[in-house]
């Protein structure tokens, strides 16, 4: 499911299936996508703090059209326990590497992968900040 | 600090493109004269061979390396080299003048960081600016890039620094007349390419980064954001548009000028070596 803001809007409630993952995606040539995103995180559930959010940063690839400075994103990413996964959306590769990425992050958070589950994610990036 | 006012003038006010170069190898400055010599000859010989510029093929051209003793930050810098190429009409008397048809110039204005960890025999400055046209600027690079083992590349500037730059030079304090403060943003993804310009009276934008800035001569992240934003903000009130979704892509004040296709111009004297501190980190940046 895509939108491009949050809340996402009331009236389809009772229709939306259960939510797994989500990813919050910052276009690095886009000051107002970072505010956009900082805003939406507010409607958010704490629960899903616990390994079902991600940030996903885009457009990387030029880094000379760069309007966000990437240590915001990574205080953003350290602020909510949450990944910060980087890609530029233009190559193919990237793209497809990307996506099978999330699709990954995806079945641990539906639970389909026995033995492991979203709470790792937050374990993984403790281990990192303790370093 | 003085200046030759002379050879700075011959620095302000001119469109610069703007290099970034890696440390040159075995350069000595006891030799500008030779090398001035040979450059002239290989440019000579390159036109001979047809490769080279398209107008004026009657014409001479003459090399003239120097130094500019007071453009460097520290004592650790190195002085900056200026290379002009002026043309002389081959039919005329010995007494005409050279015309001046281009200037490229290398300096390194508190590159200290570079030059640190440099070996021994190499030369860094690592900011290169050209003016003049672009057959010269390639002539002149690949000698220099063949004689002293470099490499040239075009600097560009990404909306994130031209942000720090508006807020800097907006901010400064100017005794005369400033002109408008102003920022052209590319708005991305439409059928036609649209720009937006947005002019600020300089009292306006220098007044908003005295409210901003907490320590005069500090300038954080943090402040330039909020510049910035209050900049949106405004326009966002009067015209309903998201500037922060656009590509900063020009910023124009009274000290200087700057395009994110790295290209710069520098208005005022006292704040160059300023300017120039910027420009030489933001090439460093791009060389490590």
């Amino acid at each position: 499911h895509l939108a491009t803001s949050l809340p996402l809007p009331s009236e389809r409630d009772h229709l939306r299936p259960r939510i797994d993952l989500v990813v919050f995606m910052i276009d690095i040539k886009s000051k107002y996508s970072l505010k956009n995103v900082e805003t939406s995180l507010a409607y958010v559930d704490a629960s899903f703090f616990l390994g079902k959010v991600c940030f996903l940063v885009t457009g990387v690839g030029r880094v000379n059209a760069c309007s966000i400075e990437t240590n915001a994103v990574c205080k953003l990413g350290e602020t909510y326990c949450s990944p910060v996964l980087f890609c530029e959306l233009e190559l193919e590769g990237v793209r497809a590497a990307t996506a099978q990425r999330l699709v990954r992050m995806l079945r641990i958070c539906a639970g389909h992968i026995p033995g492991v589950s979203a709470l790792s994610f937050v374990s993984l990036m403790r281990k990192s900040n303790d370093d | 600090e003085k200046a030759d006012p002379q050879k700075t003038a011959l620095l302000l006010r001119k469109a610069w493109t703007l290099y970034s170069v890696t440390p040159l190898y075995g350069f000595r400055r006891a030799r500008l004269r030779d090398y001035a010599r040979l450059l002239g000859a290989f440019i000579a010989a390159e036109k001979q061979k047809g490769l080279a510029v398209e107008v004026g093929a009657e014409l001479d051209i003459r090399v003239a390396l120097s130094s500019l003793a007071d453009i460097r930050g520290s004592e650790l810098d190195q002085a900056a080299v200026l290379v002009q190429l002026s043309s002389r009409s081959r039919g005329s008397s010995r007494n005409s003048e050279d015309k001046p048809v281009w200037w490229g110039w290398f300096c390194s204005v508190f590159g200290d960081e570079l030059s640190e960890n440099v070996p021994e025999h190499f030369t860094c400055l690592p900011l290169f600016l050209s003016h003049g046209a672009e057959s010269y600027t390639a002539l002149v690079g690949s000698w220099f890039q063949k004689t002293f083992d470099c490499c040239f590349r075009r600097l560009a500037i990404s909306p994130l620094n031209l942000s720090w730059m508006v807020a800097m030079w907006a901010g400064c304090k100017l005794d005369r007349a400033a002109s408008a403060v102003e920022l052209v943003f590319s708005v991305p993804r439409l059928a036609q390419p649209l720009d937006i310009s947005y002019a600020i009276h300089p009292e306006d934008a220098k007044a908003l980064w005295d409210t901003v800035q907490k320590t005069p001569g500090e300038i954080t992240q943090e402040e330039v954001d909020v510049f910035m934003d209050c900049l949106y903000a405004h326009f966002h009130r009067h015209f309903k548009i998201h500037l922060s979704a656009a590509k900063l892509v020009k910023i124009s004040t009274a000290i200087a000028s700057a395009h994110c296709d790295g290209m710069v111009k520098i208005l005022h004297s006292q704040y160059l070596p300023g300017v120039l501190m910027l420009l030489t980190e933001l090439a460093i940046s791009q060389i490590q």
